[in-house]
């Protein structure tokens, strides 16, 4: 069964918070990955390659980089399951 | 005037202790380091050698998840010791493009390698990390001290099987007196308890094999020794010069005097049984160290433990010392810490320091039945160093042929 926007969100969160530590309450749908969460290249590919783990999903390499705010990355994760 | 180079910071994690001064008090109580292994995988792959000297505390209990995760457990190793030494040189103020990083390895990230490949095999290629590339990499652990320090002087690894750290002591010992920089953070580190290197080690009789009692299974000089003791961790030693120590007020452990790095060219694994290459390091470092060879009053030795090692290393000091190696007090701390590889020769460095500071020689356990072909003067409980300026040497040979020495002298202002 496909899995909330507020679920993926908690999920994502998670993953997150493993990779980086950053507090799982600060990873917020409006907050950019590179700006504000302060998330590098390589950090952010872990956290993909985790999330495709976690959700059953697939996120092409080309659709990273428009993965520019946790809302993008909850919104397409939500999408493609 | 030639400028003296001093030690003034020394960390450490080992299967004595997760610091330096834990580790050498446990060396001079004469504790042993090795235990049995209790990991799953031993019983998975029928793993031939079952204990190990592993890290007394360990690397999560120190770094924070994030640091553990991006770095293999070797990295987290020498993290941990570069820290500590660096904290105890009183965190000095140097200018970025004046501090280096000499740290070594023996074998580099195998955890993070062989993880990635099962990685490989049992999910593709896309599971496979993108941090896996620089957690493997040998100069991984120089290059997370050189980013935790902000060091810009240059971040090196010597990688030279068992003489890695030694060497990376003296490259450090010329960098510093090239007069390029001001302090080098030298050491090594090995996290390579794993079943292949284990396996690997023991496919070519390497390792000792006494499951049943681990605790004496390190036996340098002993009679029945019958292999090294496979262990982990890591030391750093602060290196810098005198001028910039005593400039900013530092405590000074120790001087060092001379380091020295020859090659046998022949044979990978064996020693050259007259030990040409290994004597020529140790006359090397003395010359360097403008000393004397009855100067020399103790040598921290290679002393793996292994039933051939033993006796090269002592031919080759036999050929430099004569007489006077009957007057030189040896210790041979591995059989306390196992065998640390590439991080190995670091703590045996912190060991001679300590040793000149405090002049206490520390003591080799397990020698029950000393082998009558060593006839050295085996230090077997804490020994008082005498007063006044005392040298030490510390050896390390390595696979490949390579041999490193290094020499240190007590400070006296």
């Amino acid at each position: 069964m496909a899995l909330s926007k507020t679920e993926v969100l908690a999920g994502l969160a998670e993953i997150v918070n493993d990779e980086t530590g950053i507090a799982t309450e600060a990873v917020q749908l409006d907050k950019s990955f590179t700006d504000d969460l302060d998330i590098d290249s390589i950090s952010m590919m872990t956290i993909v390659v985790n999330a495709e783990d976690k959700f059953g999903v697939k996120i092409p390499d080309e659709e990273v980089k428009n993965l520019i705010t946790v809302d993008d990355a909850v919104s397409f994760i939500t999408n493609a399951q | 005037m030639t400028q003296k180079i001093v030690v003034t910071g020394i960390g450490a994690t080992t299967p004595l202790g997760g610091d330096a001064q834990s580790t050498w008090r446990a060396l001079l109580a004469g504790e042993s380091g090795i235990t049995t292994l209790e990991q799953e995988w031993i019983a998975r792959y029928e793993v031939p050698v079952t204990f190990a000297g592993q890290a007394k505390v360990k690397a999560s209990e120190v770094l924070t998840p994030q640091e553990c995760k991006r770095l293999d457990p070797s990295s987290q190793f020498a993290l941990i010791a570069a820290r500590e030494a660096w904290a105890d040189a009183g965190s000095p103020e140097v200018e970025p493009e004046r501090l280096a990083v000499e740290f070594a390895t023996g074998i580099g990230g195998v955890w993070t390698l062989l993880d990635a490949f099962d990685t490989l095999k049992e999910k593709g290629p896309r599971r496979v990390l993108p941090m896996t590339v620089p957690m493997l990499m040998p100069n991984g652990p120089a290059a997370a001290i050189g980013m935790d320090i902000s060091a810009r002087g240059g971040v090196r690894t010597a990688v030279s099987a068992c003489a890695s750290s030694t060497e990376a002591i003296a490259n450090a010992l010329d960098r510093l007196l090239s007069g390029r920089v001001d302090i080098v953070v030298a050491g090594g580190c090995e996290a390579a308890i794993h079943p292949m290197p284990i396996s690997a080690f023991a496919s070519m009789h390497a390792l000792s094999k006494r499951n049943d009692e681990p605790a004496r299974a390190s036996r340098p000089y002993d009679v029945n020794r019958d292999g090294f003791v496979m262990g982990e961790g890591a030391g750093a030693l602060v290196l810098e010069t005198e001028a910039h120590a005593k400039a900013r007020g530092a405590k000074i452990y120790a001087e060092l005097v001379g380091g020295s790095v020859t090659s046998d060219a022949h044979h990978i694994t064996a020693p050259d049984p007259e030990g040409n290459g290994a004597a020529r390091a140790v006359i090397e470092a003395l010359e360097q160290a403008n000393a004397k060879l009855e100067d020399v009053i103790h040598i921290n030795a290679h002393a793996t433990s292994t039933p051939v090692g033993d006796i090269a290393e002592y031919t080759a000091l036999k050929r430099v010392f004569g007489d006077h190696l009957d007057k030189v007090a040896i210790s041979a701390t591995k059989s306390s810490t196992g065998h640390l590889l590439g991080g190995a020769g670091a703590i045996e460095a912190i060991f001679t320091v300590l040793a000149l500071h405090e002049r206490t020689a520390p003591p080799t356990i397990n020698l029950e039945d000393q082998d009558p072909a060593i006839p050295l003067d085996v230090v077997v409980s804490p020994r008082k160093l005498p007063d006044g300026p005392i040298l030490a040497i510390s050896n390390s040979f390595g696979f490949g042929g390579h041999n490193a020495v290094i020499a240190f002298r007590s400070y006296e202002g």
